[in-house]
């Protein structure tokens, strides 16, 4: 195991550290201490590596993350995972606005609740969250799914494409275009998949999912309101 | 319009009412929509044309033609890249996506850049193998939407340009009709076929400029500062979106002014939002000039550049290089008459085609069809867009030695005036014969 320490070193020299691993892989595991909020914290990653984050990371954390396993022992900032394309990010604590936004791939655990536009325009990420997202989340949302164990926000879904959304508790309303749809037996095998995969201990009957009524996949006059 | 041949010369034509507007008003009433079209601005503006050079006479002392050098390259983005981008001719090639453009002619706009040593860019689709193949200096465009947006190609890139507005469309997102939206396109978007996409007008995970700061060092970060990264803009507030991208950490400010080319926007956007290129770019000099940053943040202009002249009249005014859409577009061959009857079949005339959204366009080049596509060798577009920039760049250099300048950069607001109170003062250059300026104390 490597220890980077960043009350010691700038982020620029961490995430070097782990880029270089892209050539040539000399050590798989990463400690990051004294992350203090710091933004770009491991971003950019492209190599099998885990990386444990000791403390909170502020924006952009694992940002475009590729094949890495990182975890953040606390909070993060916006953009958490953004554009992540494979391998996973756990987060332990609360996430902030945008976390997973336009994530193309891979899997994103958030242990605590997540802020607005949880989801937002993602394509193809898996994202499972223990706790309640804010509102406008999984706005524009491509593909993929969303699983959320507590509450959604306002306009959930708004505009959405084909992510599909799964959620335990109450949701506050649903953005246009969104509407709950019937569970079928796919959709529990494919929800208790990705529980068992984010490692989170919940009945998957308990969930209604929600998806694109796809009305809006074309321009109608009749839709005017909704443009 | 009312001088046609045909008409009783008694019968007047509306000037508020004209022919063009009445039948907008007919359409609006037939189909309930509002009219999504292509290209830029089709109305009037103040423009490069409003402006001439003083070449050089007693006073000043010209370069010969022939036999004095008149340096052409440029370096864009000595700010921070570890790795700028030389340019052998300050025109590059503006970011054109594909699926609003055919698989052909994007590379064919690699190619004939590639072959006059200037960069070409990707679009809000991502970039195709084709293209980085082809081209030698390859923008990669960071938009709202993310469409085809990865780490790999994000580092395969020789710039990031983080697109924030367009001049067609400031304030609006991308559109790209369901016509367009084919298997391949689908795919490298994340999006079923056939729907009308409409992208996003805001990026999704920052907003404002103090995100914007930690979002281009994200992008800097993941690319190790290798590339130079350019903040693109719609022109509208731009003095203070320039000090605004200059204070985000940009290497290379574009500003798009309102007659630049889209590939789908509602008409009334491309028409009525934003200010003419002639008037962006003295407030972008002005804003990097204020920050000790012009020359340092280097500056590209585009909307409405089709000649030399507009070239030079550019970095006269203050850019470092500029960009051009549409006009390469037509050196490939949009709008050709030799497709006149093509044309004329979908209800338009060369000349006038402008419904990209449309995906039929005769020429082979905004449009995802097969048989279509055809009809655009890329080779031989490479070439006439080579040919084109290197006209482009001889005029440009012609005008410049005229008015004794051994470096297209040198060419300065002193070397141009007016022809009109609106350019003298959008321009702020004196009006020709005058040393008037309007707006300005002396
Ligand atoms: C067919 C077409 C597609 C375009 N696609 C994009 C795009 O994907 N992203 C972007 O920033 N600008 C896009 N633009 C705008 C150009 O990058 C550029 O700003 C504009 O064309 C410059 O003005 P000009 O056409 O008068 O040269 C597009 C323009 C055209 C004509």
């Amino acid at each position: 195991m490597k220890t980077i320490d960043l009350a010691e070193s700038s982020i620029r020299e961490l995430n070097q550290a782990l880029h270089d691993q892209a050539t040539e892989c000399t050590e798989r595991e990463w400690a990051v201490l004294n992350p203090r909020g710091q933004h770009n914290i491991a971003c950019g990653l492209d190599q099998n590596l885990a990386v444990d984050i000791q403390g909170h990371a502020g924006y952009f954390c694992a940002g475009m993350n590729k094949k890495a396993h990182v975890v953040v022992h606390g909070n993060v900032g916006q953009g958490v995972a953004e554009n992540m394309m494979s391998g996973t990010v756990r987060v332990k604590g609360d996430a902030s606005q945008a976390a997973g936004a336009t994530a193309h791939g891979g899997l994103l655990v958030i242990e605590g609740n997540a802020g607005a536009r949880c989801g937002i325009s993602m394509k193809g990420v898996d994202i499972v969250v223990k706790g309640s997202i804010g509102h406008m989340s999984c706005f524009m949302g491509q593909s993929g799914s969303l699983v959320v164990c507590g509450d959604a926000g306002d306009a959930l879904g708004d505009s959405m494409y084909e992510v599909h959304i799964y959620v335990k508790g109450k949701v506050k309303s649903l953005g246009a275009d969104c509407t709950e749809k019937e569970m079928r037996p796919e959709h529990i095998d494919e929800l208790t998949e990705l529980l068992n995969r984010a490692g989170v201990d919940e009945d998957p009957r308990s969930f209604k999912r929600y998806g694109s009524a796809r009305e809006l996949y074309n321009f109608k006059v009749d839709n005017a309101d909704a443009y | 319009m009312s001088n046609d041949i045909n008409v009783n010369p008694g019968l007047r034509e509306s000037a508020t009412f004209d022919r063009t507007t009445m039948a907008e008003i007919r359409r609006a009433a037939d189909t309930g929509i509002y009219d999504i079209r292509g290209f830029g601005a089709k109305r009037k503006l103040p423009h490069f044309d409003d402006l001439l050079f003083l070449g050089a006479s007693m006073s000043r002392y010209p370069l010969e033609g022939y036999r004095e050098k008149c340096n052409t390259r440029v370096t864009l983005g000595t700010r921070f890249a570890k790795k700028p981008i030389v340019i052998e001719t300050p025109v590059t090639i503006a970011g054109m996506s594909f699926g609003a453009l055919s698989a052909n002619a994007k590379e064919a706009l690699g190619r004939g850049a590639s072959m006059v040593g200037t960069s070409t860019t990707t679009g809000d689709g991502g970039m195709t193998p084709e293209e980085r193949g082809q081209s030698s200096k390859l923008v990669y465009q960071y938009l709202p939407s993310r469409y085809g947006m990865n780490p790999d190609d994000l580092r395969k890139a020789d710039a990031i340009e983080v697109v924030l507005g367009q001049g067609a469309k400031p304030g609006g997102g991308g559109m790209l009709l369901g016509q367009k939206i084919t298997d391949r396109v689908a795919q490298m978007r994340t999006l079923p076929k056939g729907i009308d996409q409409r992208s996003a007008c805001r990026h999704p995970d920052w907003t404002g400029p103090d995100d914007l700061a930690i979002k281009i060092q994200e992008l800097r970060e993941i690319t190790d500062w290798q590339v130079p990264i350019y903040i693109k803009v719609g022109a509208t507030r731009t003095y203070y979106d320039v000090k605004l991208a200059v204070k985000a950490g940009a290497d290379v400010i574009v500003v798009d002014g309102m007659q630049g080319g889209t590939a789908a926007t509602q008409d009334v956007f491309i028409e009525h939002v934003g200010i003419p290129t002639l008037a962006a770019i003295p407030q972008a000099v002005q804003a990097l000039q204020e920050m000790g940053m012009h020359r340092k943040v280097q500056l590209i202009v585009s909307g409405g550049i089709r000649n030399g002249a507009d070239v030079a009249k550019c970095m006269a005014l203050g850019a470092d290089a500029v960009a051009i859409g549409t006009a390469a577009l037509v050196a490939l061959g949009c709008n050709d008459p030799k497709w006149s009857a093509d044309y004329e079949k979908i209800g338009s005339a060369a000349g006038y085609y402008d419904d990209y959204q449309e995906g039929k366009d005769p020429a082979g080049i905004s449009t995802q069809d097969p048989e279509l596509s055809r009809r655009l060798d890329p080779v031989e577009g490479g070439r006439r867009l080579a040919n084109y920039l290197r006209v482009l760049t001889l005029e440009a250099q012609t005008l410049a030695r005229a008015c004794g300048k051994n470096d297209l950069r040198n060419l300065e607001p002193e070397d141009l005036v007016a022809l009109t109170v609106e350019s003298a003062a959008m321009a702020r250059v004196p009006l020709a014969g005058t040393t008037w300026i309007p707006g300005q104390q002396f």
